[in-house]
């Protein structure tokens, strides 16, 4: 598709400049109203309209994450909550993608097992806080399975409601191939679902990050929740808008990064739509 | 040789779809399935395919007895069924996994070149016109070398002037390896250009109307006097078959079941 793209823009060569302007314009232009707001900000405090304490011009926020980044104290808090984020993301993605698959799969396993898994859907997964420290302690464990119960539901439910919308049609074609049960999985279910599995994964991981924070406010002594509940206690301000910042950050990277890694699985079904869109 | 031997079905639902039907077809030979709605001719390939299994009666090629997709067997579909996430090329080989990637390669780029989409080895799916997808879907089944070839009302879907290309194009390929065609149609025009018989089925429940054979050489003149002939001959069969079976559902006759052309 890459080779394609130039040939389109010679094509349409009195169009390729505009196209080619648009394409760097349109992204920029989300970027004006928090720009903008963050100038006005800076300027208001430096013109000494406000003093800016209980919230801290762009400028100041810089400075605590640059002073963070200097004492060392950021990686180890960056790291912190990558660990749990991971490993909570990890465990729920193997136990969504499993019961999800086996719930898609066969029917029995469906009327067994969803309707438990739909109550337990139900309960808001922040009143889990309480019987998990009790259960798992105060330390990593709990934490870790609150992340894990926050990523399952996403990936359970868009990997049976993927299977469960295979065109049968096409099953069919791997059956007239005299597919095995294996080949009919690895040729014709999982590239399939591959797309709804991505969607599935990238809403897990946003709920994944969503609840580091809630684990970190139970109590913990480094991570970037604590940097929150810290410059709460402490009156930081500047503190918890450097966390909030680099919580932005983060999630957006991963988020790419999952979308990058896909993107060229995914090609058969997004590359001619990207580029009709431009 | 094909043999079906009073092959009945009968869905879990308890609709009668398809009573008794026999046939023995020859290997090489051309048949085409002609009937209104409801007349079990899908029914009728699904159980040659191996997809359903028939309730009674059975379906035996070369003496083994199909009870599931054999090897011997390629199907065409109402709709090309391409899988999407797969280039044209690899979709034509799809059912060629066994063979060395070397003998594959050659066989397809022989069966792209031949179905004339040597340009479009590297496209996706949908990225074909619906010609052009049917005939990615003719050449993913042929591939293989089957011995039977059925076809599901191949190009029902396609507009009057592509549907023509690949009748045509169908007869070309046929000739290759003349393997046992077996199509089910509700065009009266492609039954004719295409069949060596025409079997014409009756409705409710589906079974064998009359048998039309259709001896003209090939090509056949679609503008000849004679194929007129032949047609108003399976049309005289068709308007028979539907008068009858008016005539023993005594309850309903809906006008829509009797369009078949």
């Amino acid at each position: 598709m890459t080779v394609d793209l130039p040939a389109l823009e010679q094509t349409a060569a009195p169009r390729a400049a505009p196209a080619r302007w648009s394409r760097v314009v349109r992204p920029a232009l989300g970027l004006v109203v928090p720009v903008v707001l963050a100038l006005g900000w800076e300027l208001v405090v430096y013109l000494g309209y406000s003093n800016g304490r209980l919230v801290p011009p762009p400028s100041k926020v810089f400075e605590t994450i640059v002073a963070l980044a200097k004492s060392g104290e950021l990686s180890r808090h960056i790291l912190a909550t990558l660990w749990r984020v991971g490993a909570g993301f990890a465990l729920g993605v193997i136990a969504g993608t499993v019961m999800g698959a086996i719930s898609g799969y066969w029917d029995f396993a469906k009327r067994l097992l969803d309707p438990t898994v739909q109550a337990l859907r139900a309960i808001p997964s922040l009143a889990w806080v309480p019987l998990f420290v009790l259960w798992l302690g105060i330390f990593e464990t709990s934490k870790v399975a609150l992340i894990a119960v926050g990523v399952f539901f996403p990936i359970y439910l868009g990997v049976m409601g993927a299977i469960l919308s295979v065109d049968r049609k096409i099953v069919e074609v791997g059956r007239v191939f005299r597919l095995s049960g294996p080949a009919m999985i690895r040729r014709i279910l999982l590239p399939a679902v591959l797309p709804a599995y991505v969607v599935a994964l990238r809403v897990g991981l946003g709920l994944g990050w969503m609840f580091v924070v809630a684990a970190e406010l139970i109590g913990a002594s480094e991570g970037l929740g604590y940097l929150l509940l810290d410059g709460q206690q402490l009156g930081k301000p500047a503190q918890i808008l450097a966390a909030i910042v680099i919580f932005a950050i983060l999630g957006k990277l991963t988020d790419w990064l999952i979308e990058v890694a896909a993107a060229p699985l995914l090609r058969w079904q997004d590359a001619f739509g990207a580029r009709g869109g431009a | 040789m094909l043999a079906l031997k009073d092959v009945g079905k009968t869905y879990p639902n308890g609709v009668h779809a398809l009573e008794r039907f026999s046939a023995e077809i020859q290997p090489g030979e051309i048949i085409a399935i002609i009937g209104g709605s409801g007349c079990g001719k899908s029914t009728l390939l699904r159980a040659i395919a191996g997809l359903d299994r028939a309730s009674t009666g059975s379906v035996t090629l070369d003496n083994a007895v199909i009870t599931s997709p054999h090897a011997e067997i390629g199907i065409i579909f109402q709709e090309p069924r391409l899988l999407p996430w797969l280039s044209v090329a690899d979709n034509i080989g799809f059912g060629l996994a066994d063979l060395p990637a070397d003998a594959r390669r050659e066989r397809i780029a022989a069966a792209l070149a031949r179905v004339g989409l040597a340009d479009k080895a590297a496209a996706w799916p949908r990225e074909l016109s619906g010609g052009q997808a049917q005939r990615v879907a003719i050449a993913r089944a042929l591939v293989p070398q089957p011995e039977v070839l059925l076809l599901d009302e191949p190009f029902s879907a396609l507009d009057a002037f592509t549907r023509r290309d690949l009748q045509d194009h169908l007869l070309d390929l046929w000739a290759d390896t003349r393997p046992t065609l077996i199509l089910v149609t509700h065009d009266v025009d492609e039954a004719v250009v295409l069949a060596d018989r025409v079997l014409v089925m009756r409705p409710r429940p589906g079974r064998l109307f009359e048998e039309i054979t259709i001896n003209l050489a090939r090509p056949r003149d679609r503008k000849s006097e004679l194929f007129d002939t032949f047609k108003r001959r399976v049309l005289t069969a068709l308007d028979r078959s539907l008068d009858r079976s008016v005539r023993d559902v005594t309850d309903k006759s809906s006008a829509g079941e009797a369009m078949w052309w």
